[in-house]
């Protein structure tokens, strides 16, 4: 039963992480770009809890528990506003919300 | 020989999860590709001896932070993704993120600080104990359990003020 | 055989995990006519009689008819996602069953794994909790991918029922967790019945069991309250209601699929009865004290099902006819077999477990059917304020209370 190499996990967790801001910047549809955020955060979350195993402390185990739950508040307030958007603009492509342009 | 098959099986659904997010062309898919995504995490840190931050992932972004995100699809009948041309100045970004990404695993294998956590020998072989954790989240985190706790109250009025209707 | 020996936790748990599913899939057919005979017999009617002896063979008449309808397809729907949904709901539902221990974990396989229960984790009822949240994707997914009103509807509702009652069916069990100081069920079990902080024996009065639903009646009924909500039973099914909404969020499926909701509902309904079990009635824990006379309830099963095999007998000769008779005439014999099977000492203690488990599981499977048959059912404006501004601060001032008792006993005792 050989254990797994900590770096496995950072490697995958900068994929995840690099696929989240590939994510972020390609797609037009603002719940999408939203859901990319959330991969991006997942993605840390998992380096998080990799160090904290490799460095034998729990200091990493409670920032996770932080993080969730501010990605939690995160969340609704950002899709609250998603909704007052899609109320007035009857849009959710996120090229249409020009109008602070010069 | 199990959990390398485990860990190997849980890293491909997390990165085809987070593919068909960038692919789907609907945002009902993309989320429930994201549900996919965390699920596989979770299992992943089951994997890393933390048990208990697994079920509040689950519980807790798969359970509720999601299905808020189905939610607000399903109430907007959010449309398609629209295919347009996309900027071409994203794509030295897109190219500038791997190469960081190939720096990393590059310092992973090749310093010390790198090939010392590369073994994971000095991991430990105990399982993270809910009461271990929350002895540390109550006596030295008690400070940002409480502000995350204000901070929470804040996004529910926030949200409660955002999204009512002015009647 | 070598592959046996050099993986037993693996291939004990095949096994277990084969005969549970085998077992659990019997049972939620058998709730089905349960549910009929009970709520028909509550309306002065017979509900099923003719399909097998008493109606027994239903179940089996159902499983074909599902298996031989068409198979109806929206030609709108979102393909994935719609033959997705039911299978996400029904694995979930069944996946929870596999955390729950029938009976003592004393009991074990030569290997050394336990008899009762297929996994035994520490963190148990948090996954458990976990399972039971996942399962909102089912009924939303549902919903949306039938790309018609009234499942959207159904769907949007229902799902919002649920996580809103998810709330406080989580927050009256910490209560529970408070007093037995653990999340695995095992010890929660364990220390059902044990002398407590507040005694001294097993036994309040000698006689009453020191089981958590006394201290913590209103965690129990809160638990209640809002495991009904969240399975979507009446009094709170309005989104999946006849009269209501067509059949809410499983109105587009047909045949399989939708006898993989109806099954997955079933399932549920089984999850959160064995929770309330272990958590407030004892688990497999008998509620007999253990001196005297009481030595003799090993031989309970055995008696139940002599007893049982008794009317089969006397049902069998006196009104059955035809092929029923021979029905219930198999039905006598199984009974008396098991019942005899179960006389013998080794065997009664070993089956003492699940036999206290299951009837308790029924007994309040029977409370969830019962309230069926009886209860009209909430309005949805009704039913959200219900959970949100009574049960929920119910149940938190009930932990509040809790948790007081618990920091301030010590001192109140010893004065």
């Amino acid at each position: 039963m050989t254990a797994i190499p900590i770096s496995w996990y950072l490697v995958l967790s900068a994929v995840l992480f690099g696929l989240g801001v590939v994510a972020f910047v390609f797609k037009r549809h603002i719940i999408t770009i939203f859901m990319s955020i959330e991969l991006m955060l997942n993605a840390v979350n998992l380096a998080f809890v990799a160090f904290a195993r490799a460095r034998g402390a729990l200091d990493g185990l409670v920032f996770v528990f932080f993080v969730i739950v501010v990605a939690a508040a995160e969340a609704a307030v950002g899709l609250a506003i998603v909704i007052m958007l899609a109320q007035n603009r009857q849009s959710m492509n996120v090229e249409r919300e020009n109008l602070l342009k010069l | 020989m199990i959990p390398i098959l485990m860990f190997m099986v849980c890293a491909a659904l997390a990165v085809a999860g987070a593919v068909t997010l960038i692919w789907a062309k609907e945002p009902i898919h993309s989320a429930l590709a994201l549900v996919l995504v965390m699920v596989a995490l979770a299992v992943l840190y089951l994997l890393l001896g933390a048990p208990f931050i697994a079920a509040v992932q689950i519980i807790v972004y798969a359970g509720a932070i999601m299905v808020l995100f189905v939610f607000v699809i399903m109430l907007l009948n959010a449309g398609v993704e629209e295919r347009t041309n996309f900027s071409k100045l994203a794509i030295p970004g897109v190219v500038l993120a791997f190469v960081l990404l190939l720096e990393i695993a590059h310092w992973m294998f090749h310093s010390a600080i790198g090939r010392a956590l590369a073994n994971g020998a000095n991991a430990p072989t105990t399982e993270a104990s809910t009461y271990a954790l929350s002895e540390m989240l109550f006596r030295q985190y008690l400070f940002p359990f409480e502000a995350t706790s204000i901070l929470i109250l804040i996004a529910v009025l926030g949200a409660w003020v955002l999204a009512r209707r002015e009647s | 055989m070598e592959f046996i020996s050099q993986h037993p936790i693996l291939v004990a748990a095949v096994v277990k995990i084969a005969v549970l599913l085998f077992i659990v899939m019997t049972a939620l057919a058998y709730l089905t006519w349960l549910e009929r005979k009970a709520i028909a017999h509550i309306q002065s009617r017979w509900g099923p009689y003719n399909v097998g002896a008493h109606g027994l063979l239903q179940p089996l008449a159902d499983g074909i008819k599902f298996l031989f309808k068409e198979d109806v397809t929206p030609p709108a729907a979102d393909k994935l996602v719609y033959v997705l949904a039911p299978f996400l709901a029904l694995a979930l539902g069944l996946s929870a069953i596999a955390l729950i221990p029938f009976g003592p974990p004393s009991v074990r396989f030569p290997n050394g794994e336990q008899v009762f229960s297929v996994v035994d984790i520490n963190i148990g009822l948090l996954l458990l909790f976990a399972i039971t949240s996942m399962g909102v994707y089912g009924v939303a997914l549902a919903g949306w991918s039938s790309n018609s009103k009234y499942p959207l509807l159904g769907g949007l509702r229902s799902s919002a029922q649920m996580i809103s009652y998810e709330v406080s069916l989580t927050v009256s069990v910490v209560g529970v967790i408070l007093l037995a100081g653990t999340l695995n069920f095992n010890e929660i079990i364990a220390g059902n019945g044990q002398p407590g902080q507040f005694g001294q024996t097993g036994h309040w009065f000698h006689f009453i069991p020191r089981w958590y639903v006394f201290p913590q009646i209103i965690g129990f009924l809160c638990y209640l309250t809002s495991a009904i909500a969240e399975t979507n039973r009446v009094p709170f099914d309005l989104p999946e209601a006849e009269t209501e909404l067509v059949a809410g969020f499983h109105t587009e499926y047909s045949s399989f699929k939708f006898a993989m909701f109806f099954m997955a509902e079933y399932a549920n309904m089984i999850t959160v009865s064995c929770l309330a079990t272990i958590l407030f009635l004892g688990g497999w824990l008998s509620p007999f004290p253990d001196t005297g006379i009481w030595h003799y309830q090993i031989f309970l099963p055995s008696a139940g099902l002599l007893a049982l095999a008794a009317y089969c007998a006397w049902n069998t000769v006196s009104e059955m006819r035809g092929i029923a008779r021979l029905q219930l005439g198999v039905v006598t014999l199984l009974a008396a077999g098991g019942g005899l099977i179960c006389l013998y000492p080794p065997i009664a203690a070993g089956v003492q477990g699940p036999f206290w488990f299951t009837t308790k599981i029924l007994a309040i499977l029977f409370f969830y059917i019962w309230m069926r048959a009886t209860l009209p059912r909430f309005r949805y404006d009704q039913l959200m304020s219900f959970g949100w501004k009574l049960v929920l601060p119910v149940s938190l001032a009930n932990l509040v209370i809790t948790a007081l008792v618990i920091i301030l006993w010590p001192y109140v005792r010893h004065g």
